[in-house]
């Protein structure tokens, strides 16, 4: 039981910081964003480019996969999302662009990356094997820092300039514009920042679980279930659905492995009637 | 008066002539030769797209070859071979109706789909509209009659399954046997078959329930109650060469120290990237490229494949067949280039060289013993062993 409770906890770390991006962006412009699995899909191809083709150091594959998927976001916002929200007067026009990102992605990475999963080297070797616990170490390095990388994004939230203007934005976007918070610019930001976690958490997962170009739809679907069950556009929420989440599939792939794939149906069940009760998810509404 | 200068002149302008006539000649040459279409129905897209991505682009690196060398010559008229693709996504629906695009495009030889619902869905309109299809899907019933437009374009798992285990029985010890696959259709029947495989050769089976979503993409909660079994060998059961490497690698992680095998075929570079030396020792189908069976003109479909798309995929060593298999049965009886009635009389007896296998190989049909009438291609049932970045022949196999 011991491994079961490892490997969801690991999970839940790689899922909590997937979620991370899709909550934010959702929190800030009220958007849905379908393609948050293909940026998370581009930035595992980044580092698979940039560290497992050229050579370079993880580290500066990593910064190269959040810088593009930065600027990628930033370029979406300001010249997709910014302009349809606009001019349209549907709340629906913003998920159709979303979708249509998605489909695009999708095409402009098969046609540059190939239809073959990639993989990178490891980065560090070995297994910890003790106490009925087996955990390879890079994937205890890569729970570390995906810690790391949650604790940094919520100090930075809390804390900084920035992080309070978005999370003004985030509560209330027309009491934020006329307390002289610019929303356009923060706007950008946020967007920019969601792309990158999630170009970030593609490049620290291709060391782990590779990486191909047909995943990105499948990620954004179990990143939607976990802002889900954590209540959307909640940072704490998306952290907490992504444990949850993490848990139920490690327990349930042991305890149910005798009646085949039935985790994910009683994940879906259990979802279903979690949200009837609570429909806004565990904490439900945007930061206070 | 002639000197240095105008002679220089008069051979470029000599040499751009001739030039300039000999590339009108083959141009004229290949513009006179006619259009034979072959179809492609399969999913280039998605998790799966490496499947019929390698599939497709057999048949393009295939067709460029034979119109770069002239056409292929069919009774009295030489083709140019031209390849129409539909990507199904691997949705039956869309399979369907790349199907009907076939039909309206009066194509009567399709490769694909590559999966089995796939496979099964595309059935009635290939029936109804004179199409013979060679999918890469395994289900019994489309190859058994009534059925008979449907040829099996590769070793389906309840042919390589046993002849695998049993390899494995006599020559590794192998008593107990795990399976785990993903939870579709494919996978799930090959896992049934699998199953009823090694227990028929009276091997303990002692998982057999345990599934995955295809899009899984860590397998350590999946592999950590299997591999606390200890089986002498884990089968993969069609298991996509996306997911391949990481289930590997996380069963060796867990400490996994028996054989772990599939009946599908994979791709050495994707195994080497995902899994590296874990992947050592891994057993699955391939086709006829390994170095210790491939001809000459396999090397020369491999170079070929290389240069037009940048990296060869493995998997294609089992989908460089169909092609070769429609365009020589037409050429033993170029009535059935537009009636497949005449294709399935000529399947009963048709032989040819297998160009791509060292030796005295030969292209037939069979399927006798499984389906009960020849709907299904003879290749060559090529046993493949990883190792350090390449695979090893382990044992070649025949199907009647």
């Amino acid at each position: 039981m011991e491994q079961v409770i490892a490997n969801g906890f690991y999970l839940g770390a790689q899922y909590a910081l997937i979620a991370l991006g899709l909550t934010l962006i959702f929190a800030l412009m009220n958007v849905l964003n379908f393609a948050h699995g293909q940026m998370y899909v581009l930035g595992g191809f980044i580092t698979y480019t940039v560290y497992g083709q050229l050579g370079l150091p993880f580290v500066v594959a990593l910064l190269a996969s959040g810088l593009t998927l930065a600027i990628i976001g930033a370029l979406m916002e300001k010249f997709l999302f910014r302009t349809v929200i606009r001019r349209s007067l549907r709340e629906e026009s913003t998920m159709l662009l979303a979708a249509a990102t998605a489909f695009f992605l999708d095409a402009i990475i098969l046609l540059l990356f190939g239809e073959k999963q990639r993989g990178v080297p490891k980065i560090v070797k070995g297994v910890f094997n003790e106490g009925g616990i087996i955990l390879p170490y890079d994937r205890l390095v890569v729970g570390a820092l995906a810690l790391i990388f949650i604790a940094a994004f919520v100090l930075y939230m809390q804390y900084s300039r920035v992080g309070r203007a978005m999370r003004a934005l985030a509560q209330d976007r027309v009491a934020a514009q006329l307390m002289g918070v610019k929303v356009d610019r923060y706007s950008m930001i946020g967007f920019a920042m969601g792309a990158m976690l999630a170009g970030i958490v593609g490049g620290l997962l291709v060391t782990i679980t590779g990486v191909n170009s047909g995943i990105g739809g499948p990620i954004s679907i179990k990143a939607f279930l976990m802002v889900m069950i954590g209540g959307a556009g909640v940072v704490g929420g998306a952290i907490a659905g992504g444990f949850i989440l993490g848990m139920m599939e490690s327990v349930g792939l042991t305890v149910l492995r005798e009646y085949g794939d039935v985790t994910y149906l009683v994940i879906f069940a259990a979802l279903m009637v979690f949200l009837s009760i609570r429909p806004n998810g565990l904490m439900g509404k945007p930061w206070g | 008066m002639i000197n240095r200068r105008s002679t220089l002149k008069s051979m470029v302008l000599g040499a751009v002539s001739v030039f300039a006539m000999t590339a009108a000649g083959m141009l004229s040459a290949q513009a006179q030769n006619k259009e034979l279409k072959i179809g492609f129905v399969g999913v280039t897209s998605g998790p799966a797209a490496a499947w019929g991505t390698s599939n497709v682009r057999s048949m393009q690196t295939r067709a460029a070859w034979i119109n770069e060398t002239g056409g292929v010559k069919i009774g009295d008229a030489t083709y140019n071979v031209n390849i129409v693709t539909f990507d199904d996504q691997k949705d039956p629906k869309r399979a369907i109706a790349g199907m009907e695009k076939m039909a309206q495009e009066g194509i009567h030889y399709v490769v694909g789909p590559n999966v089995d619902d796939g496979a099964a869905a595309v059935r009635p309109v290939a029936e109804a509209n004179g199409i013979i299809y060679f999918p890469y899907a395994f289900p019994k019933a489309l190859y058994q009659k009534p059925a008979s437009n449907a040829v099996l374009g590769m070793i389906a798992n309840y042919q390589s399954g046993p002849a695998i285990y049993k390899y494995l029985k006599e020559n590794k010890g192998v008593k107990t046997i795990a399976f785990v696959a993903a939870n579709e259709s494919d996978p799930l029947s090959q896992r049934d078959g699998g199953v009823e495989a090694a227990k028929a050769l009276g091997l303990e089976v002692v998982a057999q329930n345990d599934t995955y979503q295809n899009d899984t993409r860590d397998f350590t909660p999946v592999l950590t109650p299997i591999v606390a079994l200890k089986p002498d060998l884990l089968v993969l059961s069609g298991v996509a060469p996306a997911n391949a490497p990481l289930l590997i690698r996380a069963a060796r992680e867990l400490g996994f120290e028996g054989l772990i095998s599939t009946e599908t075929a994979q791709d050495a570079k994707v195994l080497e990237e995902g899994a590296g030396e874990y992947a050592n020792g891994f057993i699955s189908v391939g086709g006829a490229s390994t170095p210790e069976i491939a001809s000459d003109a396999m090397k020369e479909f491999v170079a070929r494949y290389t240069k037009m798309f940048g990296e060869y995929n493995d998997e294609s060593n089992t989908k460089v067949y169909a092609l070769e298999y429609i365009l020589e049965t037409l050429k033993a009886n170029p009535a059935a280039i537009n009636d497949v009635a005449e294709f399935k009389k000529t399947m009963d007896t048709f032989s040819a060289p297998n160009p791509y296998l060292k030796g005295d190989a030969k292209l037939s049909y069979v399927g006798t013993t499984s389906f009960g009438q020849k709907r299904q291609l003879a290749v060559p049932m090529v046993v493949n062993e990883y190792k350090d970045g390449a695979f090893q022949t382990l044992f070649v196999g025949t199907v009647d």
